[in-house]
């Protein structure tokens, strides 16, 4: 009973973080909006946004999203081995996903489209960037938690963790959609 | 503490002691009490106005406060005593109706003051205005006068009783052009233009300032404002026109590095596009300035 | 190796160097006193590592108090510079120390003493209030407050090694841009707040969760103490705010650090953008620290007028609109960047909508005294100093909003005056208030009344005569952050007595220190000491006969309160309740003493708590090290910094066995104790 008091407290104490993150996001988002036409004679949006390549990474996030929820159905049924299994396909998707934006990332910065180029530019690296860090300590913490599984198996604490990864997870899926309709497709339309 | 219900009554004593004693040391220098232009003294009564009915409020707390203490202090045992009453609709209706009733008045002044005496709205007076663009250095005030061909540093010279149409913009940190005396104060920013109307109604030297902090020298980053006679001030501008002072881009980026406490000069100007040059130091802009009344982009 | 850190950073101008080495000796003095002592296992195992909020929250407070000397010092050199710099003579200080000087002020007074001591109150008292044990989350609330010292210890540090910002407490771009501000005072100011402000959004989740999720059974949302409603509605501002923050300083930070253009003049940056955003967040911020103020009013008022608080539903609505109103007024920092007339009569309008519930409760507050018993103690005193002073500082206030008389006070010294008549007559005087009132419940020990008394009268005074010739200065066209001023203005004599009043604040900020010196140690016997023999026995003595007895609360309840954290003993035991209690109405613990039936036995149970920790303080510890470098270009260290705090953080995280257990039989034998 104290214990599931606890896991009550900690689930809406994480709720109330991601609504934090929320109004982050949202502050680099409005930004986002003031300097998307400041381009000080760089390039647009039109011009380096290459929408196949961003919506394969879209793809890949969702599809990341969605074996997290697989991960929660396994911890539920207390299937550790499932458990493992789905968070290292999530891991992994992540990392691919991440790996692209870098690539994204340097592909721009030799092309001499660099976040020093203009005001833009700035917003774009900031705002996707920051989604980018969040995905790196969101892989960060499914290697913590998959040697914690590995170690205790799935308990009431390592349950815990699961549940907040999955949320964390599914909040920077959110995050992405935004950034994939506001920065890409608006800035390519 | 015995003598607590007296407190409200020192307090009160000590408040008005200090004010009228601040004010005394004041005494008539209180430039923005003692407007000489069009625009100050419009902005002297609302002040004024605005006083007055915030007395509506502050005198009944005032008064309830000392009261109230008095009264129903522990000692006072003839005092009536209510450990559980704890709302009354009337009362809370009334606190709630008072001062709802004062900002809504205050509301509507607000409204139509904003408007009336928005500083990008020109003076509609039938007189045709004089347009002044102004530049704010490291840590001087340039005045560009297009129309006469003229500038000058850290000193600004109008006709009195003439509507003047100031542009401004900063090749420095913001700044805040503020001539207490005439009225409002506007934000001057690199890469924009913004926009301040005034109007002198009496002849006379004014003191003028950057009011936003602006580094090392913003201290002494100030002008003097001359409001003199039509006849006077054309007299000035003929003379400073035939000035051997040239100013071109070169002498202006000369002038645009960080100094302190320019004296007063005057310049013939031989590029009349120089404020327009000055914005487009900082680049290709974009940013849309709200242009209500007239676009200052 | 060490980036841009060089012997150069080490040089000082006199005054500079002067207050360097005072801060050196004092910390050099507290470490031999805890040797001398042997009480450094003490300050770590029952301190340092404590996740008791009771201790967490004294913490705050001394950290606070310290920060409060720091900022007066630099107001006091402000005073001094306007008082003498006039005409042909330049005062005290040069240009860059005294714009150093200014914007730490504002910088430390807002983060490090306000936050502060509203931090600390809330640790020491939100739980006890709610009839909880503990915040929801202890190691969370230790991080927070660690990250709090680091940020005090950075700031403070740009003293020693470089220099501070000079481009005011909100920086401004372009003039805190690397352009303008090449130097390393804006990374510090950048860094500090950042870390800080991290610690603080930490606090607002823990707190909300607390208030939400710990209440002591029976209490509903509208049985809850009217502190407690302001701290919620405080947490809220703090969700919503803080974040604005972290994103507009990291914004900056990416500006001076890569080259970026947010902020610009050049390159497509957007300073007004900043503008918005810093004020997005600093308006909100002014009501963060002003509703716990509000709150301890109405604790105060409620029970020392022995009475209900009047129209406690009123004051819920009001501190709704307050919080709700708060965010939609900031455009009224900056009427003059020129935001055309329809956004400004808006955000004017929406402003002074906000006197309202203002004035609301000010008037509920009045109407709770009516009828009441009135005990005019400290606590007392406090709020009636606040409610004449808050009620000028609100009605310059009202004028303030309006646009058209905005453009002829803005930026000028009476915007100073109206800031600190809201934030010392608010926020200020409220604090003191909770701390005189509150001081006994976490101590045991009632604050000397006499010197009490005094420090107020030195405050209000002080605080008169400080500020509203600043009122009539800013009307003279006098605006802020003047080094120096022309003779021929006539503004010097103002000045002065203004200067006078800085100089009775410090009195006042002293006689609060010799307050809880008298009230906590025993001045007759502490003189036979080895160490204080030296300080003079006659002095001691004759001080101690001035302020009388010292007073101590043995009931829990000395002042006949109202809320649960009377219930239980002063100071409360670490458990704060053996049997958490059972609310069935507003004023809980008045009603509980009404029906008073305590003959019943307490069932006890089992209580767990959380275990100490150092990890709190090692990631903090960590963040520091990592601001630090970042200021300085180090950037091996900072990658030290950051995987070092970042694998303390994991490994905390990771640690499942955090709590302990104490058993009923300890607990009583530990209430036996208590009430013996």
């Amino acid at each position: 009973m104290i214990q599931h008091k606890s896991d009550d407290r900690s689930t809406f104490g994480f709720w109330i973080y991601l609504m934090t993150d929320c109004v982050l996001f949202a502050s680099l988002f409005a930004t986002f909006a003031v300097l998307r036409n400041n381009t000080y004679g760089g390039p647009s949006g039109n011009d380096i946004f290459k929408l196949p390549f961003v919506l394969s990474e879209t793809i890949i996030l969702l599809t990341s999203s969605f074996t997290s929820s697989l991960m929660i159905l396994a911890a539920r049924r207390g299937n550790s081995a499932r458990v493992l299994l789905w968070l290292m396909t999530t891991s992994l998707l992540g990392l691919t996903f991440l790996g692209l934006e870098i690539s994204e990332f340097s592909k721009l910065i030799s092309e001499g489209y660099g976040w020093q180029r203009s005001g833009f530019l700035s917003a774009f690296f900031t705002l996707v960037g920051t989604h980018g860090l969040h995905i790196t300590i969101g892989l960060i913490w499914a290697t913590v938690l998959m040697a914690q599984i590995y170690q205790r198996g799935i308990i009431s604490s390592t349950n815990r963790r699961l549940t907040a990864f999955s949320m964390f997870w599914h909040f920077l899926d959110i995050v992405w959609i935004f950034i994939f309709t506001m920065v890409y497709l608006m800035g390519v339309l | 503490m015995r003598q607590g219900h007296k407190l409200p009554v020192f307090i009160l004593l000590a408040m008005t002691v200090i004010i009228g004693g601040v004010f005394m040391l004041g005494g008539n220098n209180i430039s923005v009490l003692s407007p000489k232009g069009f625009i100050a003294f419009e902005q002297r009564q609302l002040i004024m106005f605005a006083v007055l009915l915030s007395l509506f409020v502050i005198a009944p707390v005032f008064l309830l406060t000392i009261g109230i203490t008095w009264h129903y202090r522990a000692s006072n045992k003839n005092a009536k005593y209510s450990p559980e009453w704890d709302n009354n609709r009337y009362l809370e209706v009334a606190w709630w109706g008072i001062p709802l009733i004062v900002i809504l008045i205050l509301s509507v002044v607000t409204w139509r003051s904003s408007h009336d005496l928005d500083p990008m709205r020109a003076i509609s007076v039938n007189k045709k205005p004089l347009t002044i663009q102004v530049v704010a250095l490291q840590w001087k005030w340039l005045f560009i006068y297009p129309e006469q061909g003229i500038a000058t540093i850290n000193q600004v010279r109008f006709p009195v009783d003439t509507p003047l149409n100031f542009e401004l913009t900063a090749d420095a940190p913001m700044n805040s052009f503020w001539i207490p005396e005439l009225g409002g104060q506007i934000y001057a920013m690199s890469g924009m233009s913004t926009r301040l109307h005034l109007l002198a109604t009496q002849i006379g030297t004014f003191r003028g300032v950057s009011a936003n902090l602006s580094g090392m020298g913003h201290a002494s980053m100030n002008f003097t404002a001359q409001a003199s006679s039509l006849d006077d001030f054309e007299r000035w501008v003929a003379d400073s026109q035939q000035t051997r002072q040239r100013l071109d881009m070169n002498a202006y980026a000369h002038l645009a590095t960080p100094s302190l406490n320019n004296p007063v000069t005057s310049y013939s100007l031989l590029n009349d596009n120089l404020y327009q040059s000055v914005i487009n130091k900082f680049g290709p802009h974009t940013h849309k300035l709200n242009s209500s009344n007239d676009g200052s982009m | 190796m060490f980036g841009r850190l060089t012997l150069e950073a080490f040089k000082h101008d006199p005054i500079t160097t002067g207050g360097i080495i005072g801060g050196l000796l004092s910390i050099l003095a507290i470490i031999v006193l805890l040797t001398y002592f042997k009480k450094w296992k003490w300050l770590w195992r029952e301190w340092l590592t404590s996740l008791d909020p009771k201790r967490i929250g004294v913490m705050y407070i001394i950290a606070a108090t310290l920060m409060l000397l720091r900022g007066a010092a630099d107001a006091a050199m402000m005073r001094i510079q306007q008082a003498t710099s006039v005409g042909g003579s330049h005062g005290i200080i040069s240009t860059d120390t005294f714009q150093q000087v200014f914007s730490a002020h504002g910088t430390i007074m807002i983060f490090f003493v306000a936050m502060g001591f509203m931090f600390g109150l809330l640790n020491l008292i939100v739980p006890l209030q709610i009839g909880s044990r503990d915040v929801a989350f202890p190691f969370l609330n230790s991080l927070s407050f660690w990250l709090y010292i680091a940020g005090i210890l950075l700031i403070n540090s740009s003293l020693v090694v470089g220099e501070f910002s000079a481009a005011g407490w909100l920086a401004y771009p372009p003039l805190s841009g690397i352009d303008f501000s090449p130097g390393v005072g804006v990374d510090y100011w950048i860094w500090s707040l950042q870390i800080a402000g991290i610690g603080s959004l930490m606090s607002g989740i823990n707190f909300l969760v607390t208030i939400i999720k710990l209440r002591a059974p029976g209490m509903t949302l509208m049985k809850m103490p009217i502190f407690i409603w302001s701290v919620l509605g405080s947490m809220m501002l703090v969700l919503f705010a803080f974040p604005i923050l972290t994103a507009t300083l990291a914004m900056l930070s990416l500006d001076r650090l890569l080259g970026m253009h947010f902020f610009t003049s050049g390159g497509g940056g957007n300073a007004m953008m900043y503008i918005n955003l810093i004020w997005a967040w600093g308006h909100p911020e002014v009501y963060i620290l002003v509703l716990p103020a509000f709150g301890i009013f109405s604790e105060v008022v409620a029970t020392f007028s022995s009475k209900r608080l009047f129209g406690y539903k009123s004051m819920v609505g009001a501190l709704g609109g307050i919080t709700f109103l708060s965010f939609i007024v900031w455009v009224h920092h900056f009427f003059t960047m020129g935001a055309g007339a329809d956004v400004n009569a808006f955000f004017g309008i929406m402003t002074m909508i906000i006197a309202i519930p203002t004035g609301v409760k000010i008037f509920n507050w009045l109407f709770t005294m009516f009828r009441g018993r009135i005990r005019f103690t400290t606590p007392m005193l406090w709020f009636l100093g606040f409610v004449m002073t808050f009620t000028i500082g609100g009605a310059t206030g009202v004028l303030m909003s309006v646009p058209a008389i905005d453009f002829q006070v803005h930026n000028s010294l009476f915007l100073v005056a109206h800031f600190h008549n809201m934030i010392i007559g608010g926020v200020l005087f409220g604090f003191f208030a909770g701390l005189a009132y509150w001081f006994p419940k976490f101590t045991g020990i009632i604050l000397n009344e006499r010197v009490g008394r005094l420090a107020f009268w030195f405050w209000i005074i002080g605080f008169l005569l400080a500020f509203m010739p600043l009122y009539v200065l800013g009307l003279m066209g006098a605006t802020r952050r003047l080094d120096h001023y022309d003779a021929t203005l006539g503004w010097q004599s103002l000045f002065i007595v203004s200067a006078i009043g800085g100089l009775c604040i410090i009195i006042g900020v002293g006689l609060q220190i010799l307050q809880i010196i008298v009230s906590v140690f025993d001045l007759q016997t502490t003189w036979n000491k080895p160490l204080l023999r030296s300080v003079g026995r006659t002095i001691l003595i004759k001080l101690d006969s001035l302020v009388g007895k010292r007073e101590f609360d043995k009931t829990g309840d000395p002042w006949d309160g109202r809320t649960l954290e009377w219930s239980t003993t002063s100071p409360p035991p670490f458990y704060n309740f053996a049997v958490i209690p059972k609310v069935n109405e507003r004023d809980a613990f008045w009603a509980m003493k009404k029906t008073a039936d305590n003959d019943q036995k307490p069932q006890y149970k089992d209580i767990k708590l959380p275990k100490n920790t150092g990890a709190g303080l090692f990631v903090a510890g960590f963040s520091l090290v990592a601001g630090f470098s970042i200021i300085w270009h180090i950037w091996w260290l900072a990658a030290v910094g950051f995987i070092g705090g970042l694998i303390c953080l994991i490994q905390r995280l990771s640690d499942d066995d955090t709590e302990l257990t104490i058993t009923v039989a300890e607990i009583m034998i530990n209430e036996s104790k208590e009430h013996a």
